[in-house]
């Protein structure tokens, strides 16, 4: 029998590795797969530029941060980028808006098909892509300074005496309280505020919210501006976490649109769920099981191997299975979402 | 002076097939006006014509008295028009409160006299305000739909078909609400295809046929014509 520091120890073992890590990771998702499920909802159209976008703000932010860094501000023991984030907000809402105006809003007067407008945000991805790759090349950038961690596994270990530490970093910290505060906002904005319920309105029916004399240029406008809100921020929390590469960021796109799938499309709380159903399945399937094991375990039965279930370069996989199983088995989702 | 008239209406989507053929249409105040006739006669498109969704190119549509025929719909809303279309005439995923809301979403004043109004005239809205409207069943979304359309405060409702597809119960139902719509003081003007019931209940009834004006008259009337009888309700 394990005795009680030994169960103690495996679940911080647990907390450390697979809770934590998928709680920050599941926030990015979920922040970026909110946006995803606004444009649905309100522009009807699945925007595959999300995850490029996400970089396009992560750049600016890398790039103010650098300026900053070398008139020699900073923010203490905060991440810099934290200062260059509003400046990357503001240039993504400018790139939204132009967008918008410059390619989605001809196919929205047209009244195009979904895929038609589907692939003109292909197009839209390749091109930022493109331009995310021209201003700071394919490398992997790290740009996270202040202090790394809150509290660091040596800290904890001291305090409590356990032989395991549960370290947690600074990015994880700022991930998760600002994803709390911006989902709050999001869901206080459309549940309460005029324009928030305007654009549900919208999103439900177009031709009676016309006839109620809503602006749909305004909601529109709205809408893009609250998406890059969501966008730049998942896209700098990533990069702080993980650093940044621009093929990271367009690889994101497949467990956010899982994530949106899974929770239901078009609904943003299913957005929120998905992320988290997707970042921990992650984590929960690519863990190496090993050491856990040999804590709980008696010494005849602990393992050789790595018990881990799946190698982590096979975690897009996991997004793309769990995508096949949701479209098998409740193609709705989680929250009843629309069926594409 | 009639309150709300679409006097020799000429209208087309495509320039060389006209679907209102010197076609007038009038509602008092006060008054249940109801156009009738068969598939393709150009109803709900008289409907649209008046309210501006579709343009004509000859004839007039007058509001007390003032000619209205070159503004938009949403000009035409603010002066008093109401329109309560067809099908997907609510916000499904919205609270009945929130559809009342939106209705109102041009007004800048204080609406909740509005809505205690529309609580008054529909009870069950009240008991209901806090319920999904793609939760009620179909008379209460019709409900819904007329609450919602009375939030600016409507000189005169134009419902299209407000009773397609309803079970016969929920039909007698409606047309009472737009009875009582009525009897608030409103115009009230309706496409129906129940022709029979809705010309027991109108005060004028204007029979279409190919996008003009086959017959006229007061419900009575139309109903005692043998010629409407045996032509549009069936001997």
């Amino acid at each position: 029998m394990p005795g009680f520091t030994d169960i103690i120890n495996a679940i911080v073992l647990l907390l450390n590795f697979v809770f934590m890590p998928a709680l920050s990771y599941g926030s990015q998702l979920a922040l970026g797969a909110l946006a995803v499920t606004l444009v649905y909802a309100v522009l009807k159209f699945a925007n595959f530029a999300q995850g490029d976008t996400m970089a396009f703000s992560t750049v600016i932010t890398i790039l103010i941060t650098w300026l900053l860094q070398k008139s020699g501000i900073t923010l203490g023991f905060m991440p810099t980028a934290l200062l260059a984030l509003p400046f990357a907000i503001i240039a993504c809402i400018i790139y939204v808006l132009l967008t918008d105006k410059f390619i989605y809003q001809y196919y929205r007067k047209q009244n195009s098909k979904p895929i038609t407008i589907v692939m003109a945000s292909v197009g839209v991805m390749f091109v930022t892509g493109g331009l995310v790759r021209f201003i700071l090349g394919p490398t992997h950038h790290i740009f996270a300074d202040g202090a790394r961690f809150i509290i660091t596994a040596r800290e904890f270990k001291a305090m409590t005496g356990l032989a395991e530490g549960l370290a947690i970093k600074t990015s994880q910290f700022l991930t998760i309280t600002i994803a709390i505060l911006l989902v709050g906002f999001v869901f206080y904005f459309l549940q309460k505020t005029k324009t928030g319920k305007a654009m549900r309105a919208y999103a439900d029916n177009k031709d009676l919210a016309l006839l109620s004399g809503i602006d749909p240029d305004k909601v529109v406008r709205v809408t893009w501006m609250l998406v890059a809100v969501l966008t730049s921020i998942a896209g700098v929390l990533y990069g702080l976490d993980k650093g940044f590469m621009a093929t990271s960021y367009n690889q994101l796109l497949l467990p956010m649109f899982a994530a949106v799938i899974v929770g239901g499309i078009g609904s943003p709380i299913g957005a929120i769920v998905g992320g988290f159903v997707i970042s921990f399945s992650e984590a929960i399937l690519t863990y190496a099981y090993k050491k856990f094991l040999i804590y709980l375990l008696p010494a005849v039965l602990q393992p050789d191997s790595l018990v881990q279930f799946l190698g982590t370069e096979y975690k897009f996989a996991i997004s793309f299975v769990i995508l096949v199983i949701v479209l098998l088995l409740r193609p709705t989702g989680i929250f009843k979402g629309k069926v594409i | 002076m009639t309150y709300l008239s679409g006097k020799n209406m000429v209208a087309a989507y495509d320039y060389n097939v006209p679907i209102l053929n010197n076609c007038s249409i009038e509602a008092e105040k006060g008054e249940l006006a109801v156009i009738v006739g068969p598939n393709g006669a150009g109803k709900s498109t008289a409907m649209k014509a008046l309210l501006g969704m579709l343009e004509i190119s000859s004839g007039s549509v007058t509001l007390a008295g003032k000619d209205i025929s070159r503004l938009s719909v949403q000009k035409r809303i603010s002066l008093g028009l109401a329109f309560v279309p067809q099908t997907d005439n609510v916000f499904p995923t919205m609270t009945v409160q929130e559809n009342l809301e939106m209705g109102a979403f041009l007004r800048t004043d204080d609406i909740s006299q509005t809505m205690a109004e529309v609580y008054d005239l529909f009870p069950i809205l009240h008991d209901r305000r806090n319920q999904l409207v793609g939760q009620l069943s179909g008379g209460q979304r019709q409900q819904a739909a007329f609450g919602r359309a009375m939030m600016t405060q409507p000189t005169i409702l134009l419902l299209d078909e407000p009773t397609a597809g309803v079970a016969p119960k929920v039909m007698d139902e409606i047309f009472g609400n737009i009875l009582n719509l009525k009897n608030s003081g409103r115009a009230v003007l309706m496409v129906e295809q129940n022709a029979r019931q809705a010309l027991e209940i109108a005060d004028k009834g204007f029979v279409l046929v190919s996008g003009r004006n086959e017959h006229t008259g007061t419900g009575k009337e139309l109903l005692a014509n043998p010629v409407v009888r045996r032509s549009f309700l069936g001997g």
